[in-house]
């Protein structure tokens, strides 16, 4: 069906060229005639209500147009609350934080939007903006988990999953531990600033908007400002990548387009990097509570894990951390509990592998603890606990080759040659360690919608509402048509991220390539039928005979011995293009369930002479089914190892515990690695289709790569140094011997 | 951004006089701490002086075997000079471990001298910050104090370290600062240039009001000396010190002859430890001389809830780097 040579092949992105040579348009490259220049006053306090806003010094500071507030700023309408399910995803309509910006005027956290002031040009708004004196009513803020848990109540964070009566087998288990885990609010940092540019047009309204999900962006907008949604659109060609925080809308999107309408202009919103930290999300904070026990073989026979996570007062997000936990393994007693706490900071959101990083952080942490307790290699112990189906739907697995994930990757990292005894490991001044973890992340399709022409030029053309986020979604959107119809990629223009083009789902989830590609290949194979019907027309190439005579065959048409162009059937009814438009739906998740795995293996190396812990080499094997662009995939994947990488060492959102303000919200003090921290990285990619869920078997890669990176790297850590670190980042001060009285 | 009048000095008389008229004036040379504070609103500049065009570019190797390092030397072309390179490699290495290949290609010895400190709540802009708004306090001292603040040189009104790397190289090596105000030249001795917090952390340094610095004198090297910067910081490039150090060595035999250490990222100010190179001198360098050396260095120190590993690091910054250079 479809030309092997081209799917799992390593064609370079055909979107690279635009993209270094400066073309490729970013949603704040666009400067719309007339446009103005937001910039916002933020709060600087964490939790409070406005009491005055002095605004004359700004009113008067050059090329002031208008400055909103909650006194002023128009009213809108609430995004949809209804819980948002994949099924119906090219509706969706959803914002992780609720509140519209200037709705009220309380302050929910540091760093909320208080006031927006719009001027001829960004400097003249920025320096008015600096010209606006707050006076608050400060409360006490609730600055942390631990602070939240004194002033508030914990509430539910399901879905949970319970089966057997892990307590009691826990209770009667030869061995068993239990610990506890925390991990800090990370953020996403995408180089890309969110940015909104807004334009409204006799009624309609027009977003240039960093976003990975248009679709959903324009139908969050069309709720709010009370539009039907094709009175929106909403585009996003290029997107500096996103990490989660550009999935669901923001404030200052809904601040942008507001002040548009009101001033009848083009308005340009980017929020300063600061504000990243505060108003687009982040990762929330979590503690995990494992307990582990096994029967005297090593066999698993309870499982617990309780997780909580922080949320905002507005908005209750879910950290689901035991998404990995109910499954991984084989147990008959597993109980996993999500439970959440409010605290002032922003809302949270979906961060590269949501749930899971940290989730299988505090399980692939404690699989060591447990192996470490009876005294088993950590990888016998995890191939001994593995699970054959999914023991929590009680389901086969689509797919899972974890076994052959392990085996390969210990024999290239040599896991053979660790020494388990640790700190038994040097070289020169370093010690050395080895660690190894599982990755996991569920595999997800969608419906989508594409479409395809095939042009009397020789060219094709494809557009598709999802968006690249900078993965390579255009050239494997032209790979996958380049492979029916055989035409050369560079003869593939695709057009992405835009709202008004046949609806796809938002960039997330890893779930784009197995949602999108197959309607793209439905719509690419529709176009030929179109072909197909044109040949056999009056006056086509084969008018006359019967369309079912008519065959696609290595980029021609064929009937009998004779054979015929694309273009040439094209020419011959002087036609434009055959085109094709098709809409795919999900898989059946009643049969099987779907998940990806994989493992990542860790050197480390620890010189406690300068107290320097780096990573030195990650082997992984990842298995994601078909990979559909090798070069891509790889990219991914690598990427999200340097991620975990930061995960691991350096990542953390400070917040001052006196006031819950936030002290490193910049891109110096916010420590993620730099290429002099990246280790040497070998990255083993399985390839087995998994045609359970889609034609091309393939699932999804963006995300499964940063999973159990942190405990692989935690676990190898504890090789070299004996110290056990369950709270990330593992910096240097943890790990040094201090005398008692220099312990922070 | 605030507006902004822009003067661009054709002498250094004409930038010493546009800047002797008013508070709010600022020299601007790479731009590299000036541009951000006050993109940030936390530099309360009306006016830049724009001193690029001076001729203060140069590296002279004087007579004595000392350097004077125009002020305008870019913190690329001094790292890279084969003359720093040769007889200097631990200022160097000092640069060269500072910030990016962009950022040292803007920015000056002069600026690098002055930069400010990176201390969050300074940065912030509405934090307590006595250099900021003299008299509001600090809320450093009880707030997150890891990774930018200080161990030694602390006072109760400021606890921010100095962040620089060359000047810790510079502290080392020693130096004068030459300046030139209103009333004429003179110059200022390295380790007298910077000033401790003490009740009065908004006075970062020795200059006066209208003064700009013209030159950076090096002390001429130590004959047959080995010298080298150690760095430690939690990623491996582009970030503050937590700790460094900046050795200094004359050997004679197993003996210590001569020594200079000064420490990054630890204090309040550039850090010469004195004390610590009067321990080594004349005595062999085993680990427990090196060890007791680098204690003397850290005595003292005053850790804040968050960094008290740093009295530990900087040791270990001070015992690895004498090991290397005689290993």
């Amino acid at each position: 069906m479809t030309d092997s040579s081209m799917i799992g092949s390593a064609p370079r992105r055909i979107d690279g060229r635009r993209k270094v040579t400066g073309t490729a348009m970013y949603a704040s490259d666009h400067h719309l005639q007339n446009m103005a220049y937001g910039y916002g006053v933020f709060s600087t306090v964490a939790s409070g209500k406005i009491t005055a806003l002095e605004l004359d010094a700004a009113r008067k500071s050059p090329g002031v147009l208008e400055i909103f507030h909650h006194g002023n700023f128009p009213p809108l309408y609430h995004n949809s609350a209804l819980p948002m399910s994949l099924a119906q995803i090219l509706k969706a309509a959803k914002s992780d934080e609720s509140r519209l910006p200037f709705e009220d005027e309380t302050v929910y956290y540091a760093g909320q939007f208080v006031a927006l002031v719009v001027a001829d040009t960004f400097e003249h708004a920025r320096a008015a903006a600096y010209k606006i004196k707050v006076s608050y009513s400060k409360n006490t803020a609730v600055a942390n988990l631990d602070q939240g848990m004194k002033a508030g109540k914990l509430q539910d964070g399901s879905p949970n999953h319970n089966r057997g009566d892990a307590g009691a087998a826990f209770d009667s288990a030869a061995h068993s531990i239990d610990a506890t885990y925390t991990t800090p609010v990370e953020t996403h940092n995408p180089m890309e600033m969110h940015a909104t540019v807004a334009n409204w047009e006799d009624g309609r309204l027009i977003v240039y908007e960093a976003s990975q999900g248009v679709v959903a962006h324009r139908n969050s907008l069309a709720k709010i400002f009370g539009l039907i949604p094709e009175k929106v659109e909403v585009r996003a060609p290029f997107i500096g990548s996103g990490f989660g925080s550009k999935l669901w809308i923001w404030p200052h999107s809904v601040a942008a387009c507001g002040a548009a309408k009101v001033l009848n202009r083009p308005v340009q919103l980017v929020v300063p990097r600061q504000q990243m930290f505060t108003t687009t999300g982040h990762r929330p904070q979590t503690r995990q509570r494992l307990r582990l026990a096994t029967d005297d073989k090593g066999k698993l026979v309870s499982v617990r894990h309780e997780s909580i996570n922080t949320t905002s007062f507005t908005d209750p997000f879910k950290e689901n951390c035991g998404t990995s936990t109910k499954s991984l393994y084989s147990c008959a007693n597993v109980s996993v509990t999500h439970k959440i706490i409010e605290v002032n900071r922003g809302t949270p959101t979906s961060m590269r592998a949501p749930g899971a990083a940290p989730g299988l952080f505090a399980l692939e942490s404690a699989m060591d603890e447990m192996a470490d307790k009876i005294g088993m290699d950590p990888l016998a112990f995890r191939k001994l606990n593995v699970s054959e189906r999914d023991e929590s739907q009680n389901l086969p697995w689509s797919s899972n080759h974890l076994q052959e994930c392990i085996d390969q990757a210990a024999e290239r990292f040599g896991w053979s040659k660790r020494d388990p005894k640790p700190g038994s490991m040097k070289d020169g001044n370093e010690i050395i360690g080895y660690g190894m973890a599982a990755c996991n992340w569920d595999a997800y399709r969608t419906p989508a919608e594409a479409q395809v022409s095939l042009r009397a030029d020789g060219t094709a053309y494809a557009i598709c509402g999802v968006q690249d986020i900078g993965t390579g979604t255009y050239t494997i959107v032209a790979q996958v048509v380049s492979s029916i119809t055989g035409i050369a990629l560079d003869k593939i223009e695709v057009e992405l991220g835009n709202s008004s083009f046949p609806p796809a789902p938002v960039s997330g989830g890893s779930w784009a390539t197995a949602s999108v590609l197959p309607a793209i290949a439905e719509a690419t194979r529709q176009a030929i039928e179109q072909l197909k019907a044109f040949s056999t027309a009056p006056k086509g190439v084969f008018a006359g005979t019967k369309a079912d005579q008519v065959s696609f065959e290595q980029g021609q048409l064929k009937s009998g011995e004779k054979t015929f162009a694309i273009t040439d059937v094209l020419k011959a009814q002087k036609q434009a293009s055959a085109f094709g438009e098709a809409k795919t739906g999900m898989n059946d998740t009643s049969k099987h369930s779907f998940r990806s795995f994989g493992v990542h293996f860790v050197e480390v190396r620890w010189d406690p002479g300068i107290s320097r812990l780096r990573v030195a080499r990650v082997v992984s094997a990842i298995d994601v089914g078909k990979v559909i662009n090798h070069k891509t995939s790889l990219n991914q994947v690598e990427g999200a190892i340097v991620m975990g990488v930061g995960m691991a060492l350096f990542e953390a959102t400070e917040f001052d515990e006196r006031d819950g303000m936030p002290v490193n919200n910049n891109y110096a003090e916010y420590v993620v690695p730099v290429h002099a921290d990246q280790p040497e990285i070998d990255v083993i990619l399985l390839d087995y289709p998994d045609y359970e869920l889609n034609e091309f078997g393939a699932r999804g890669i963006g995300e499964i790569g940063i999973t159990g990176l942190a405990a692989a790297v935690a676990n190898a850590v504890s090789h070299a140094t004996g110290k056990r670190i369950r709270d990330l980042p593992i910096t240097l001060d943890k790990l040094m011997e201090l005398p008692p009285t220099m312990s922070a | 951004m605030r507006a902004l009048d822009y003067v661009r000095a054709g002498s250094v008389e004409q930038a010493v006089d546009a800047h002797s008229k008013s508070q709010t004036a600022f020299f601007l040379a790479g731009g590299t701490t000036l541009l951000d504070l006050v993109k940030l609103d936390v530099m309360p500049a009306d006016q830049v002086i724009d001193v690029n065009h001076l001729s203060l570019k140069q590296i002279e190797v004087q007579k004595d075997g000392s350097v004077r390092i125009g002020a305008l030397v870019t913190n690329t072309a001094l790292a890279y000079h084969d003359y720093i390179v040769a007889h200097y490699p631990v200022l160097s290495q000092a640069l060269l471990s500072g910030a990016t290949t962009q950022l040292r290609n803007k920015a000056t010895t002069a600026g690098n001298v002055m930069q400010r400190v990176r201390c969050n709540y300074f940065r912030d802009g509405y934090s307590p910050c006595n250099k900021r708004e003299p008299g509001s306090g600090c809320a450093a001292i009880d707030g997150h104090n890891r990774s930018v603040h200080a161990v030694l040189g602390t006072s109760d009104q400021c606890i921010a370290t100095h962040p620089s790397d060359m000047c810790v190289a510079m502290a080392a090596i020693g130096a004068r600062v030459e300046v030139q105000g209103a009333k004429g030249k003179r110059s200022i001795d390295f380790l007298d240039f910077h000033l401790l917090p003490g009740s009065t952390p908004w006075k970062e340094h020795a200059l006066q009001d209208d003064e700009l610095i013209t030159h950076v004198v090096l002390d001429a090297p130590l004959a047959n000396s080995k010298s080298g910067y150690l760095k430690l910081r939690d990623r491996a490039s582009y970030q503050f010190a937590l700790a460094s150090s900046a050795v200094i060595l004359v050997m004679d035999g197993d003996t210590v002859r001569d020594a200079r250490i000064a420490m990054g990222g630890v204090g309040t100010r550039p850090w010469r430890a004195l004390e610590a190179e009067r321990a080594l001198k004349g005595a062999t360098l085993t680990s427990q001389n090196m060890e007791k050396a680098a204690a003397i260095a850290l005595q003292g120190a005053k850790p804040y809830r968050h960094n008290a590993y740093k009295i530990a690091l900087g040791q270990q910054a001070i015992v690895r780097n004498l090991s290397t250079l005689t290993a």
